[in-house]
Order: structure tokens, then C-alpha cells, then sequence
């Protein structure tokens, strides 16, 4: 059963763009991708969109329809009325490419920031011992697929260019949670490291991120808060910020750069 | 105005591919000392290994502690159906272990034993459980713990040269469209930049592929937009040869409705807790699909079956567990004898065999895969399944031990690869595959470019011209006198579908090879506009030269291969034929097309075959093998 729907698509790029508007066949049972592929393959084949597994499991397609954030591959056709268009927009926080495609490219330069996991010295592979309870705090983060909506639904960055300089974002605070909750990861710095080199302090919890979450990863609850709270404690505790001044500065600045 | 300015890049070792394979090789190669480039058709972090479910295989004896490298490679010949290159699975068998406790010095988090050890669990075709797994997205865990390794490296690097990128650099979104020869070795590699269709020429001795599979080239499937033979065309235009392009595994069990998502995978673990496959008459028709040789291992009857579940001790397995080939063929035979579903499917049911609550914690993704995706509440009512294309054992030739094909510095590993699994993969043997033979393409890339020293291939002007000449010849203002890419494409597809698909016969390949000589003419002809700047029209017009060179390529082997063995089933060939597993089929680039020649298969050890039992060795082997075998055994006495 097909029926034809109004669609309107930004096409446009760096220089600048504009919705156009497309009258398009839709199959029951499809997503919003289906509808831009047709789109490709009918009428503009060289409209640009990011893909790749078209279940949801990679996190590319990310764009906003209807204003609202979410993967094209999961966005389903039938949740929208009959007679209503549906507007595909590009992820407004990164810098338009082309049409439904924006540079990502800040989020891989926060992951670089990060000190990466730092194995024990005194365990050899093969040797490493951890209870599943222990690794699940961890494994939740590591759920993440890397669509960048949490990024891209942050007030702290999404209208916000002049915060990304000191601003990591939710996608990097669980990277952090998750190095932290690690059962065998060697550093012990990792809350201090969020707080003064990826800027958690500007995170006033309102929780969007958590709600755009495809994985549905309780990024405020789970990674952020706990996050926060640690930095707390150890910040004000003399004796541990007094082992920080004299053994790990160092350490804490080659992480950091 | 086109801009032909070209931007030049130089390095020891260019990888090509970001899945598993490549991001390995990659990190093997620059833990040597080179330096590397990795090549990235996606984002970072994006390739198609996410999509992985299971687990890797690996016989490290966490749950089971018989399991060893013997046994597991055991397991992988008889999945191939002894096709398999003997060393490649030797290897493999040997070092998976190894490779998946080094991931966790990259900071892995595999679920766990209670003894704190990495978790294994059963797989089809594996004696004992042997899958480290994180869940149901093992593959994800793997691709990222690859990525943070790569991120790690880099971060030294940066402390050391005050460049991330000193050593190690990933060229997101960027393809490869030709390899660059200098008198028959590497020189380089030519691509664009998809963000702005800027020409790219890395200029290395050594290049590894690893580009995964063919699958786009086919309707329905569960492979990815980048699943487009890139690695196996690159490597044939190259002067390489391809091994057991005829084999191809589909999956059993693919969504079939709705369209959207037709071919996306139902893990095999729906039917390892007990789902069972109906027909639209509700019969369940495995019962009437079980081999003669499988005969003793499987039960007759439902009750028997249903039994299992619970007393496997006692009770045979069901018909549902059936290796992957088998079940895929009866799902097939089912649909095309008019019992299929509305969708041509069949049925997969757990919901009249687990309670509710019982299916949502042993299968939730796919419970939420099918609510998500299909509106179908897998705890109501049954899933509609059918075939997809998963996977293709056939790739490139290379020596086990290094990786490397028949043209000097050029590498393979991975899915691009050939031999390791024979005619048919087991389920886990994908991913230890990639880690296993990742590493050795890297570190023998690496010795590579030692071994050249200063005596470095140069890439030719001709050469890069040429490259250049190609890769615009789609691209017009106005493109609407020529065909269509999408087009092209949709028929491609549906033509490999339908007569190169899971069942074979002489006049319908012979009828796709007429086919895909015709898509090799209107591909001339394709035309797109709209300019270099992230055009996936131009993308694909470029991809389409490698889907018919790797289609041709299934095509024709497929045709020659006059039996049914693993992934390749001929109607009009139906039995395995001993005397064909002596003969590998060899694809090389020839006349803008494939040529096809018989290469025999490299011969096993007396030690390895004697893993095997003499009774089972009878059911593969000619009698002139099984002679030899038996008088290599006495001569084995005689040492004693």
C-alpha cells in the first residue's frame, strides 16, 4: 500500500541552503531513510546523507525531523499523520557539509583529549580478572554508538560555538564515567581530569541528553552526576588534593594535551 | 570547474578499511615503527564490524576447560566442508586466543565468568562454548576498543612529535579507487575525499586491504551501502587472484517484512532457546529437511525435539539447529513451493514457547528490534523470516603466515581474504579471523617496507592520470541522456538475487553472466551530476565497477563449480563431490573482465588430519586420499 507524502529536505551547504520540497511514495512499514533513499534514487541523486547499518546499531543517520533529533533508520513513517510533511533538517550543533551531512570531526577531537585506558602493570593478557557486576557499570557506557545527538541536543554547546573550546560533551562524559567505573583501569584521576579539562562543571543536568539517548544510556543519572558528586569529595579533601600537587601534576598535564 | 589538484600524502603502510581487520593491521603496523595511514570509506568507528552479534571465537577453555586450538580447529574444517586453507584455519585456531586477551589491555570489557574469567558461549557448528561476547553487540565492543587503541597510540605520538597524526592517521570518509603499481609491486593508492571530492594519492610500498565483503551486490541482504567488493576489485585490477568467490553464506534468518528492513539479521540464538520455524500451513517443516549424513545427530520427531530443550543429555537436537546452509535452503524451498508467508517468509516463533517475560530477557534486542521495526510483538505473535546475505568466504589469496597476495606489498585480511573458512564460516570465526590475520598483515606490511629499504616503487603521472580519467568519467553538468547509478544498481541486485542466489543452475548463471556483460555496457554510460562535493550518486557510479567485477566473478565460479558444498548449492548438482575439494576456483582480472582457472587445493598435513576420525575423513576424502591417509598413519606406527 502506497501512498504519496510531502516531504521537505534542507539542501544546501557550508555557503548556506534552503528547505525543498518533494512530493515522494511511501510503503507501509518504512522509515525516513527509505524515503531519502527513494528520494536519491528518483529525484536527487546526489543528495547527501550519512549511513551505513540501517538498524540502528551504528549511529550515523542522525539528522532532525520535525525539529525533533533522531536516527533516520529508526524514525518510523507511520508515526507521522497522513497529510503531514515531514521536514528533514541536519543536526543543527556541527557545521553543515552538504544537505543532510555535518562535520562530526569536534567529537573525535574531544576523544583524543581523554587519556586513553591504562592497563595495570602487573597483569600480563590473559591475566585480567573482573566480576560481571564490576564490568556492568562500565558496559553501559560502552553501549554508546557514537550518533552524537547527546552532542548535538546540549545547551551548553548547541547554541553555543564559543563553548566547545572548554566543552567535552555527554558523549565523552561517559567515556570518562566509564575509564573511572573501569574495574582495572591504572589512573586515578579521571573525575578531576572531567572536571578541569572537559569542562563537566558547565553541565546543569537537564537531562536532554539522556532523553535523546537511542541506547537509552542514563547518561545524567548513571555517568554525570556521579561524576560530579566524586569531583566533590576529592576535591575537598586536603590530604588527596595535596597528593595531586606533589605526584601527579605532571601526570595530569601530559593526559591532558 | 573541476579542480584536478591532487593532494599527496606519503606513508609506509596504507591500510584500507576500518572494520576489525584494518584497525588491527593498523595498530600492528605502527607498533613496528611505520608509518601508517588508515583508510576509512565511513566515519570512524562505523564499519561494518558493529554489526557483529555473537561473539569471537577463541579456544581459551574459560567455560569448558577440553577446549583447545585442536578441537576448535576441528570445528572450522568441518564447517568449511574441508575447502578450508589448512594453515589459514591452523593459524587462526592458534592465536585466536591470544588476540582477544590483548584486546583487554586495550581497555575491552567482555561479560564475564564467575570465576572472573572472559565469558564464552555456544555457537552453531562449535563443540564447546568458545564465544567471548559482550551481549548481543560484541562487535561494537570490538570496534571500539580497536578505535581507543588507535586513539592511544596516537595520544604518544602526540606527546613525542607534538602531532596526533605522526604515525598513525585516519582518513574518515574516504575511498579508494585504484591501487597504484610501479613494474608489478605497490606504489600507492588513488581516492577522493567524499566531503569535497578532493583527489588523494598516498604513496606506499605496502598496502593492505581490508574492505569486508560483496553483499550490496545482492537484494536482500544484511551487509551495509560499503559492502561493495571494493578490496576483492582492487586486489583482481591489481594482478591478485581471488579464491571461492562461488561461496557465499546467507543467513537463514533475515527480517523479511517490512520492506524497510528486509534482510536485517535474527540472531541464531532466537532458535538456540527454543524457537522453532513453521510454514503458512503451520507445519514444522525442518522435520522433512534433515540430510542423510545428519540423520543420527537430529530428532525425528517434535516431541523428541522439544525434549531437548530441557534434557540434552538424552534427547537429540531439533532441525531448527541445523548448520546455517542447510536451513537457509529449507526456508527457501518451503517459500518457493507456495507455503511461504504474505511477506515470503516463513514463520519464527518463541512466543507459543516462552513465557513473555522469559523472551524479553533472553532475546530483548530482538524483541526491540521488532517492535521498533516491524510493529510485531515477538512475545504474540511469530517473526516472518527468510534467507539474507550475510557473508563471502571467497577473497583474496594470500600466504597464511603473511597475509600478503601475489603482488608484492599488497596485503589482505579479513572478510577480503580467502581460504580461512573454506566453503562455509562458522558463526565466531569472523571476528577472531579479523583480529588473527589483522595482526599479521600489519606486521608483515611492516617487514615489508624494511625489506625494501630505500628501494621504493614510484608512482607513475600516467598512472595517476589514468586513476584520475576514471574516477570523472560519470561525473556531467547534465546527466539526463545517461543511465541512472541507482538504477543500475536496483537491477544488479535484483538479478544476483534471483540467479546467483542461494540456489544454482547452469542456465540461470549462464543467463546472469549474458546479464552482467550487458550492466558492464550501460555502466559506461552512467552518467551524474551535481558536482564532487559528498555526491553519493558519483559514489556509487565508481562503486558499480567493482560490484560487476565481483559479481562476474561469483558468477563464473559458480557455473564451473558442478557440485553443492557449503555455500554453494546447485540445483542441478545437488551432492558433494570428493573429488571437487581437491580444486579451488581462481578468479584474475582479464580483459576488463574475470578470468577462471582450476588451482588445486593446498594439501593437509598428515599431522592435522589425524585430528580427525578416519570414518569421518571417509565422508570428504576420494579413496586415493583415505589410501594415502591410511599408509602415512602405519608409517606413523612404525616410528612409535
Amino acid at each position: 500500500m502506497s501512498t504519496t507524502r510531502h516531504f521537505r529536505v534542507w539542501r544546501g551547504d557550508d555557503e548556506g541552503g534552503q528547505l525543498t520540497d518533494y512530493d515522494v511514495e511511501v510503503n507501509e512499514g518504512e522509515v525516513v531513510l527509505d524515503i531519502i533513499h527513494r528520494l536519491q534514487a528518483t529525484q536527487a541523486p546526489e543528495l547527501a546523507v550519512r549511513w551505513n547499518c540501517k538498524a540502528g546499531k551504528c549511529g550515523s543517520c542522525s539528522a532532525e525531523i520535525n525539529g525533533k533529533p533522531g536516527l533516520l533508520c529508526m524514525t518510523r513513517m507511520n508515526t507521522f499523520g497522513e497529510d503531514q510533511t515531514v521536514t528533514v533538517t541536519p543536526v543543527r550543533t556541527f557545521p553543515v557539509i552538504k544537505d543532510l551531512v555535518t562535520d562530526v570531526s569536534f567529537n573525535y577531537e574531544k576523544a583524543r583529549e581523554i587519556p586513553a585506558f591504562t592497563p595495570p602493570a602487573d597483569l600480563k593478557p590473559g591475566e585480567y580478572r573482573m566480576q560481571q557486576v564490576d564490568v556492568e557499570r562500565s558496559q553501559e557506557f560502552r553501549k554508546c554508538i557514537e550518533c552524537f545527538m547527546c552532542q548535538n541536543v546540549c545547551h551548553v554547546i548547541r547554541d553555543h560555538e564559543e563553548n566547545k573550546e572548554a566543552f567535552a560533551g555527554p558523549r565523552l562524559f561517559i567515556r570518562a564515567a566509564e575509564l573511572d567505573m573501569h574495574p582495572l583501569d591504572a589512573r586515578d584521576d579521571r573525575k578531576e581530569f572531567a572536571k578541569e579539562e572537559q569542562g563537566l562543571g558547565f553541565c546543569n543536568i537537564t537531562k536532554c541528553c539522556t532523553e535523546v539517548c537511542p541506547e537509552h544510556i542514563k547518561i545524567t543519572d548513571n555517568a554525570i552526576i556521579p561524576m560530579k558528586e566524586r569531583v566533590v569529595d576529592r576535591k575537598y579533601d586536603p590530604l588527596t588534593w595535596l597528593g595531586r600537587k606533589i605526584f601527579r601534576r605532571d601526570q595530569l598535564e601530559s593526559g591532558a594535551k | 570547474m573541476v579542480d584536478n589538484n591532487i593532494t599527496r600524502h606519503s606513508f609506509d603502510v596504507v591500510v584500507i578499511g576500518a572494520g576489525g581487520a584494518g584497525l588491527r593491521a593498523a595498530i600492528e603496523a605502527r607498533l613496528a615503527g611505520k608509518k601508517t595511514a588508515i583508510i576509512s570509506k565511513s566515519l570512524f568507528g562505523k564499519a561494518h564490524t558493529v554489526m557483529a552479534e555473537g561473539g569471537a571465537a577463541a579456544a581459551m577453555g574459560n567455560v569448558n576447560s577440553n577446549d583447545n586450538w585442536q578441537v576448535h580447529y576441528r570445528d572450522t574444517i568441518r564447517g568449511g566442508k574441508f575447502l578450508n586453507n589448512y594453515r589459514m584455519a591452523e593459524l587462526h585456531a592458534k592465536e585466536a586466543p591470544d588476540r582477544i586477551w590483548e584486546l583487554e589491555t586495550y581497555g575491552a570489557l567482555f561479560d564475564r565468568t564467575k570465576d572472573g574469567k572472559i565469558s564464552q558461549r555456544n555457537f552453531g557448528g562449535h563443540e564447546y562454548p568458545r564465544l567471548a561476547h559482550v551481549g548481543d553487540r560484541t562487535g561494537l565492543e570490538l570496534i571500539r576498543t580497536l578505535q581507543q587503541k588507535i586513539v592511544s597510540l596516537q595520544q604518544d605520538d602526540f606527546r613525542e612529535f607534538g602531532d596526533y597524526d605522526a604515525r598513525l592517521a585516519v582518513f574518515a570518509e574516504t575511498t579508494i579507487t585504484e591501487l597504484i603499481l610501479d613494474d608489478g609491486k605497490i606504489a600507492g593508492a588513488f581516492g577522493y575525499r567524499r566531503e569535497d571530492g578532493e583527489f588523494l594519492l598516498f604513496e606506499a610500498p605496502a598496502v593492505i586491504l581490508a574492505t569486508g565483503g560483496v553483499g550490496k551486490s545482492f537484494k536482500v541482504t544484511s551487509n551495509s551501502w560499503e559492502y561493495t567488493g571494493d578490496g576483492h576489485a582492487l586486489a583482481m585490477r591489481a594482478g591478485a587472484n581471488l579464491v571461492n568467490m562461488e561461496f557465499l553464506q546467507f543467513h537463514p534468518t533475515g527480517m523479511v517484512w517490512p520492506l524497510s528492513v528486509k534482510g536485517l539479521l535474527v540472531t541464531e540464538s532466537v532458535r538456540g532457546d527454543g524457537g522453532v520455524l513453521r510454514n503458512s500451513e503451520g507445519k514444522r517443516f525442518m522435520f522433512d529437511y534433515i540430510p542423510e549424513v545428519f540423520k543420527a545427530q537430529y530428532a525425528t520427531t517434535e516431541e523428541e525435539g522439544d525434549r531437548w530443550y530441557t534434557d540434552p543429555d538424552n534427547n537429540k537436537r531439533p532441525p531448527e539447529l541445523l548448520p546455517r546452509d542447510e536451513v537457509a535452503r529449507a526456508i527457501n524451498s518451503e517459500v518457493k513451493a507456495g507455503r511461504g508467508t504474505e511477506h515470503g517468509g516463513v514463520f519464527l516463533d518463541v512466543s507459543t514457547r516462552m513465557k513473555p517475560e522469559e523472551i524479553i530477557k533472553r532475546l530483548p534486542s530482538m524483541h526491540h528490534q521488532f517492535k521498533e521495526l516491524a510493529d510485531v510483538d515477538i512475545t504474540k505473535v511469530p517473526m516472518e523470516v527468510g534467507p539474507t546475505c550475510h557473508y563471502v568466504m571467497g577473497g583474496v589469496e594470500v600466504d597464511p603466515d603473511s597475509a600478503e597476495s601475489a603482488v608484492p606489498g599488497l596485503f589482505a585480511a579479513g572478510e577480503v581474504s580467502g581460504g580461512m573458512h573454506g566453503s562455509n564460516r562458522l558463526g565466531g570465526n569472523s571476528l577472531s579471523d579479523l583480529l588473527v590475520f589483522g595482526k599479521r598483515a600489519g606486521e608483515y606490511a611492516a617487514l615489508h617496507v624494511d625489506r625494501l629499504a630505500d628501494a621504493r616503487p614510484v608512482v607513475s603521472q600516467e598512472a595517476l592520470d589514468a586513476a584520475v580519467a576514471k574516477a570523472l568519467a560519470p561525473l556531467v553538468d547534465d546527466p539526463s541522456d545517461g543511465e541512472n547509478p541507482y538504477t543500475v544498481q536496483y537491477e544488479l541486485q535484483d538479478i544476483m538475487h534471483s540467479l546467483v542466489g542461494i540456489i544454482r543452475r547452469a542456465e540461470e548463471l549462464e543467463d546472469a553472466l549474458v546479464k552482467i556483460a550487458e550492466f558492464k555496457k550501460r555502466l559506461a554510460n552512467v552518467r551524474v551530476g551535481g558536482g564532487r562535493k559528498y555526491n553519493p550518486g558519483w559514489h556509487l557510479a565508481i562503486d558499480l565497477h567493482n560490484m560487476l567485477l565481483c559479481s562476474e566473478a561469483v558468477a563464473k565460479a559458480a557455473l564451473e563449480r558442478t557440485e553443492s558444498r557449503g555455500g554453494h548449492t546447485r540445483d542441478d548438482h545437488g551432492k558433494m563431490d570428493p573429488s571437487w575439494r581437491k580444486v579451488n576456483l581462481v578468479c584474475s582480472y582479464a580483459d576488463n573482465g574475470v578470468a577462471l582457472r582450476r588451482q588445486p587445493v593446498p594439501t593437509m598435513p598428515h599431522e592435522l588430519l589425524s585430528l580427525f576420525e578416519r570414518s569421518e575423513l571417509a565422508k570428504y576424502l576420494t579413496d586415493e586420499e583415505i589410501a594415502a591417509f591410511d599408509s602415512n598413519g602405519s608409517k606413523d606406527g612404525d616410528k612409535e
